[in-house]
């Protein structure tokens, strides 16, 4: 890991919550020339700290009035292969997120819908005829906040 | 509120949000001054809040994720409020979210190694107030992450 300071760690946390402004704006913050910020944007992007930019939408104004969270739990495992159920809900819209994790489930998916009949569509056509899904737990995001991390 | 133009625009600045303007209105299939006005508009009505930047914690040396499952005692009423407050001064918490289901909220976690997430836990995780119930899911890897909507 390479070192970065304090400096670096600002312009982090300004630019996780707003990566719209210029080098120049974010340096006059800062107390920076623009070229400087230039170059050390430039460097946090090329060490693979910022690993890229999103795009904040309104998911509401969007039309996805329901988030759902669903913890699946694959049925036997050894029977059937984690590429295939990878492969299968990588490539349904509705789904924002996969992760495989340890514990109590194997895959936790971030799941958006219209509302709560199109996310009944979802669960039952898309979701439960997955190769090997077996346990689904089900929890409806209400609210959602992100922080800025241990970045000083 | 949003018509098949807008939609466009909107999958390809979701799929590279950092493309230059004059590239968004070719892949869109619309002209430089449509694209500006649609972007104003889309600002306007608040369905277009921003960009940020993805900040990728392992190459900061965080190499621990851990989402925590948490049940609150509700017999306590002020038990989400001061949940909430509490978990926010937690600096290794990334991510808070509050559910309708079994699990009453979920902290993502972000910890340098096990003895450090050991740590954060002992110290600072199970002695938030009104805690019922902590399950742990520890994150082996993404294999989808672009939270794109489907428009």
């Amino acid at each position: 890991m390479t070192d970065f300071d304090a400096t670096d760690r600002a312009i982090l946390r300004a630019l996780s919550r707003d990566a719209s402004q210029s080098a120049g704006t974010l340096g006059r913050r800062l107390d920076l020339s623009q070229p400087a910020t230039w170059r050390r944007i430039k460097r946090l992007r090329d060490a693979g700290v910022i690993s890229g930019t999103r795009l904040i939408l309104d998911r509401e104004k969007l039309g996805f009035g329901v988030t759902v969270f669903l913890g699946v739990k694959l049925a036997t495992k050894g029977r059937i292969s984690l590429e295939d159920f990878e492969r299968a809900v990588t490539a349904i819209p509705e789904v924002q997120t996969v992760e495989h994790v340890l514990g109590l489930y194997d895959y936790r998916l971030r799941v958006v819908a219209r509302d709560l009949s199109d996310f009944e569509r979802v669960l039952r056509r898309r979701i439960m005829t997955l190769p090997g899904a077996g346990h689904v737990e089900a929890n409806v995001l209400l609210s959602e906040e992100r922080l800025p991390g241990p970045l000083g | 509120m949003l018509d098949d133009t807008d939609r466009r625009i909107l999958r390809q600045m979701q799929a590279d949000p950092d493309l230059p303007l004059s590239a968004l209105a070719g892949r869109a299939g619309v002209t430089a001054a449509t694209l500006s006005r649609r972007l104003e508009r889309m600002r306007e009505i608040g369905v277009l809040l921003g960009k940020r930047a993805e900040i990728n914690w392992q190459a900061l040396g965080y190499t621990i994720e851990v989402s925590l499952r948490i049940t609150l005692d509700k017999t306590q009423s002020r038990a989400f409020d001061d949940f909430l407050e509490a978990a926010r001064k937690v600096p290794e918490v990334i991510e808070i979210q509050t559910f309708l289901g079994q699990v009453d909220v979920r902290l993502a976690v972000i910890a340098r190694d096990i003895p450090h997430y050991q740590e954060i836990y002992r110290a600072r995780l199970l002695t938030l107030p009104h805690l019922a119930d902590v399950e742990a899911l520890m994150h082996v890897s993404r294999i989808k992450d672009n939270e794109v909507f489907p428009v």
